[in-house]
């Protein structure tokens, strides 16, 4: 597995899933259609009328889907990977301190809300969710910091607990709500509600920089593995680095969870079927997480969207039923099994 | 050379070090006994930075390294704690190459002499051949010498050790300790070593200083702090010393006179 370049193969996987997700949906699109339609899509080129009805599903539709689940995989890998990093932990994903419940709160007060048919309108709700998922962490922060340090297990346990106490707020505003139930509960089985491009570029610049600061801090997340004393011994400003990766991890899975509602098992999984066939050098295992993730979402996706066509599976449900069986087998599979 | 003067530390309202002044010199090794609870570990884990202090100052050529941000005091002292729940997943020269943070940039981004440098901390220590293995794979003898390793490849002139023999056995603690005594004799580290095993102290240590609540209570040579009164009043057990059949040290024997 090591042999050949982990990069070239998670780019091979991902590029294929892209194909795969553009092509796939309620109409097949033939892979040479698909082809000349972006190409002349990305270069602005006009196409014979034969192809006109393929490349408007092709460019309004599928093409800001496909990039919104990639976005949305990415954030989660490299987020989980961030965190199981962080938190020495093999059972953290990107939703252990609270972003998720905190996002899921805002969402269910946000649909008690109509909100007029204008652009913020349809931002309204998924802008509560981000916010809300902010707010968490830094409640959350807050509660576990001790003086200057910020331990962990204190982040963890602030963070259970407020997701509980989360969790169940939302249970209640969602039995007292009267319609709007279905939707919330949509939401926190993960999945796609919103078309076009908006989501996608609502998302992006808060992907970029947590993403962005994520990658720079693998070698930091390599020290934090020994513990925040040897760490420091060895040279790192601990809580300094700590807050870093922790906001930054944050921010992108807030923005991730506020469009695509609650998705789990990529922040958990993908990690660790990176780590289990890559190594556990976190230089390495972000960026490939963040690929992985971005793959493995738009394959749970595609599947989501054609097993009950024209219907739409949440895709939480896909990457349930699908990714446990996986990881085992995997696991299974794995050479160095028991080095998480 | 690394000079601590009057390091007092508290966990709250207790005080665990009590105005603690002690100098190690290079090419010395100088170890660091007294009874469980005397605070030994809390001091290698002062100086290292670790712990705030609540008063007192350490300083190696005159540098305030408690003035000091984390990276450029990891330029003067390197610690070798005792080698437990290590990260399983990495290979040994991961493991030592991180010993390298200190002069490397935040990418973590090594160069061909750091890599040299990490191949020379493993040569010396005895672990190249163990250098593709993983962390986890280890037993404790060849893990705590892979944390020397890591500390060699730090570069520094000052080099502290937290019990690091203490999980170790016979032929592990002997080949560790003449690798540590043989760091300060021959490349003039400044080492403080905190030790539990009164005979390793007696004869591999230089000096030795004897650590009581917090307190230091005595510091000379090992025949002059290996005494039966200091050492019985310090370990509340009477101990008989006598000489070393084969070495020129003190022995020190646990007996009921």
């Amino acid at each position: 597995m090591s042999r050949l370049s982990p990069y070239l193969l998670s780019c091979a996987f991902l590029t294929a899933a892209i194909l795969l997700s553009i092509a796939i949906g309620s109409v097949f699109i033939p892979p040479t259609d698909m082809g000349r339609i972006l190409t002349g899509w990305f270069f602005a080129a006009s196409l014979p009328e034969s192809l006109q009805t393929f490349a408007f599903i092709i460019v309004s539709i599928r093409l800001p889907r496909t990039v919104l689940v990639l976005l949305t995989g990415a954030a989660l890998g490299g987020s989980g990977a961030a965190y199981q990093g962080l938190f020495r932990n093999p059972l953290a994903d990107p939703y252990l301190i609270g972003v998720a419940s905190g996002a899921g709160l805002g969402v269910a007060a946000a649909l008690s809300i109509q909100w007029p048919y204008t652009f913020w309108g349809l931002l309204a709700v998924p802008l509560a969710g981000f916010l809300a998922a902010m707010l968490t962490i830094l409640l959350v922060y807050s509660l576990a910091r001790l003086g200057k340090t910020i331990p962990t297990t204190n982040l963890i346990l602030a963070g259970v607990a407020f997701s509980a106490f989360a969790t169940s707020l939302t249970s209640l505003l969602m039995l007292r709500s009267t319609g709007e139930l279905r939707r919330a509960f949509g939401f926190l089985l993960g999945g796609y509600t919103q078309a076009g491009w908006n989501p996608v570029l609502t998302i992006l610049p808060f992907l970029a920089i947590g993403l962005g600061f994520l990658v720079l801090n693998g070698h930091t997340l390599n020290l934090l593995q020994f513990g925040d004393e040897q760490a420091q011994q060895l040279g790192l400003p601990v809580t300094r680095a700590k807050t870093i990766i922790l906001v930054a991890a944050s921010l992108a899975t807030a923005a991730a969870v506020s469009f695509s509602g609650v998705i789990g098992f990529i922040g958990l999984i993908v990690p660790h079927v990176m780590r289990l066939w890559f190594g556990a050098d976190y230089r390495r295992l972000l960026p490939l997480s963040i690929i992985g993730g971005a793959g493995a979402l738009l394959l749970a996706d595609v599947i989501a969207r054609s097993v009950l066509s024209p219907q739409e599976l949440p895709v939480g449900i896909v990457t349930a039923l699908g990714g446990a069986p996986f990881f085992l087998w995997v696991l299974r599979k794995a050479k160095n099994q028991g080095y998480w | 050379m690394l000079k601590i003067e009057g390091l007092t530390v508290s966990y709250g309202a207790r005080r665990v070090l009590g105005d603690v002044s002690l100098e190690v010199n290079s090419g010395e090794v100088t170890a660091l006994i007294g009874p469980n609870g005397a605070g030994k570990s809390t001091l290698v884990r002062a100086v290292s930075g670790v712990i705030p202090l609540k008063r007192g100052i350490i300083r190696t050529n005159g540098i305030d390294l408690t003035a000091l941000p984390p990276m450029p005091r990891a330029r003067h002292l390197a610690v070798v704690p005792q080698a437990v729940s290590l990260p399983p997943a990495f290979t040994v020269w991961e493991t030592v190459r991180m010993g390298r943070t200190p002069y490397l940039n935040f990418l973590g981004q090594t160069s061909a002499k750091d890599e040299e440098i990490v191949r020379l901390a493993l040569q010396k220590v005895d672990v190249l051949d163990l250098a593709g293995r993983r962390v986890g794979e280890l037993s404790g003898g060849e893990g705590q010498r892979v944390l020397l390793a890591r500390a060699l490849a730090q570069s520094t002139p000052i080099l502290l050790l937290d019990e690091p023999t203490s999980n170790l056995d016979m032929h592990y603690q002997v080949n560790f300790m003449e690798l540590v005594q043989g760091l300060a004799h021959n490349d003039k580290l400044a080492v403080l070593i905190a030790l539990h095993d009164l005979n390793l102290a007696a004869r591999y240590a230089d000096r030795i200083a004897l650590l009581v609540d917090g307190k230091i209570k005595a510091s000379g040579t090992p025949l002059q702090v290996l005494t039966p009164e200091l050492i019985s009043e310090a370990y509340h057990l009477h101990v008989k010393v006598i000489p070393h059949p084969f070495a020129d040290v003190p022995l020190v024997l646990p007996g009921n006179d």
